[in-house]
């Protein structure tokens, strides 16, 4: 019961582009076509659920014995960046055609900060190795609704007529920030 | 290699290339902490020290770096410096470590720095790149203070913890929550544009 909240707050509650404000340049730079939101949602859901393992066994079983935990964010970053190389090696070998589809987002995620924030997150959060891996699923599909729904939106908001300002980035936040607002509605589900 | 003044290269950093307004680089940031002034400060300092220093390491060292690794050497060289900020912060003022979580750590992914070094670092001198991770870090001090500013105001009617507000005024709760960073955000870039537009034309009359 405890993880299932945990999962449904990961995804609707604690929205990593919502309410972290992680992940905001491919947020705003791949919402633009529904299709390529899903491709970037589900890269990203899948990295994530390997950085969460990954980190886990680095943090639990390399840097906390060996007293280590200063090198936590250097670490990390190059795990995460490495990480990215091989899950796209690998994808291209096992499956072209998930590659085909995955193929340009998985590199960009190397800089998201949704990567590295759910790394630390984890481990700020001291979470147990099956929690990490609940958290780090439900986180990505947190992204994927957030930026599959703002996709939606912008979509529509092409025939709209914004002025011309605010074309671009400035609506796209405006519309985020509503909808981050609709989110905070969430919040009385899980206390 | 480039031409430009020194000053010019300081000030491209303000408005020119403005890292928020004009780049939209760095928003994870800019957005998350700025829900009171003094975050606001502590993250834009804390991004400017990394900001400075990696770039002049990396414009000293851009000669030992073979092409191939440069991304990862660059992102070695900020982690290290991201680490030094990152337990300054933690000894000499826990109350602010505290409130900025995670995101003292997430400077290491924040694009400002890494795509200075790629983009003007990797090629120009360590003066000219000083100079320019300086402009640069002004910049994005520059937009986290409004930023924070109008929201600190707006959202709790204080301005560093002291009230400036009348008692008449009810805070916009709003201005605290996500949804406010967003919405500010958005009309500032909007503000922004329009200012860069208004200028352009009266320029070409």
């Amino acid at each position: 019961m405890n993880l299932l909240m945990m999962f449904v707050a990961a995804i609707f509650v604690q929205n990593y582009v919502l309410y972290y404000f992680l992940g905001i340049c491919p947020f705003l730079g791949v919402s633009k076509k529904i299709d390529s939101a899903v491709s970037m949602g589900m890269a990203v859901t899948f990295v994530m659920t390997i950085t969460a393992v990954v980190s886990w066994m680095i943090n639990h079983w390399i840097l906390i014995p060996y007293k280590l935990d200063y090198l936590q964010i250097v670490a990390f970053i190059l795990v995460i960046a490495s990480l990215v190389q091989l899950v796209e090696m690998f994808i291209r070998k096992i499956s072209p055609p998930l590659y085909q589809a995955l193929g340009i987002y998985l590199p960009l995620i190397t800089t998201n900060c949704a990567i590295m924030g759910l790394a630390l997150l984890a481990s700020l959060k001291n979470f147990s190795f099956l929690e990490t891996v609940i958290y780090g699923t439900g986180s990505g599909l947190g992204f994927t609704l957030a930026i599959v729904l703002m996709a939606g939106i912008r979509e529509q908001l092409d025939l709209a007529d914004v002025p011309e300002p605010l074309k671009g980035a400035g609506i796209a936040l405006i519309v985020a920030g509503i909808m981050a607002l609709a989110f905070t509605g969430f919040s009385g589900m899980i206390n | 290699m480039s031409t430009k003044s020194l000053s010019a290269e300081y000030l491209k950093g303000l408005w020119d290339e403005n890292p928020v307004f004009r780049q939209l680089l760095g928003m994870c940031p800019v957005l998350a902490v700025t829900n009171a002034v003094i975050n606001g400060i502590a993250m834009g300092l804390a991004a400017s020290f990394v900001l400075i220093l990696s770039s002049v390491v990396v414009a000293s060292i851009k000669k030992l770096i073979p092409t191939q690794v440069r991304i990862a050497s660059y992102i070695v060289v900020i982690a290290t410096f991201v680490t030094v900020a990152d337990r300054f912060m933690a000894a000499y003022f826990p109350p602010i470590s505290k409130a900025l979580g995670p995101y003292i750590p997430l400077i290491v992914v924040n694009c400002i720095i890494l795509g200075r070094q790629e983009a003007f670092s990797s090629r120009n001198s360590v003066g000219r790149s000083f100079i320019d991770a300086l402009g640069m870090s002004t910049g994005f001090v520059l937009a986290l203070l409004v930023l924070s500013s109008i929201r600190e105001i707006l959202g709790a009617g204080t301005f560093l913890g002291m009230q400036v507000m009348g008692s008449w005024f009810k805070p916009w709760i709003i201005m605290i929550l996500p949804a406010g960073a967003f919405i500010t955000l958005g009309i500032l870039l909007g503000i922004a544009l329009l200012v860069e537009q208004k200028t352009r034309e009266r320029r070409a009359s």
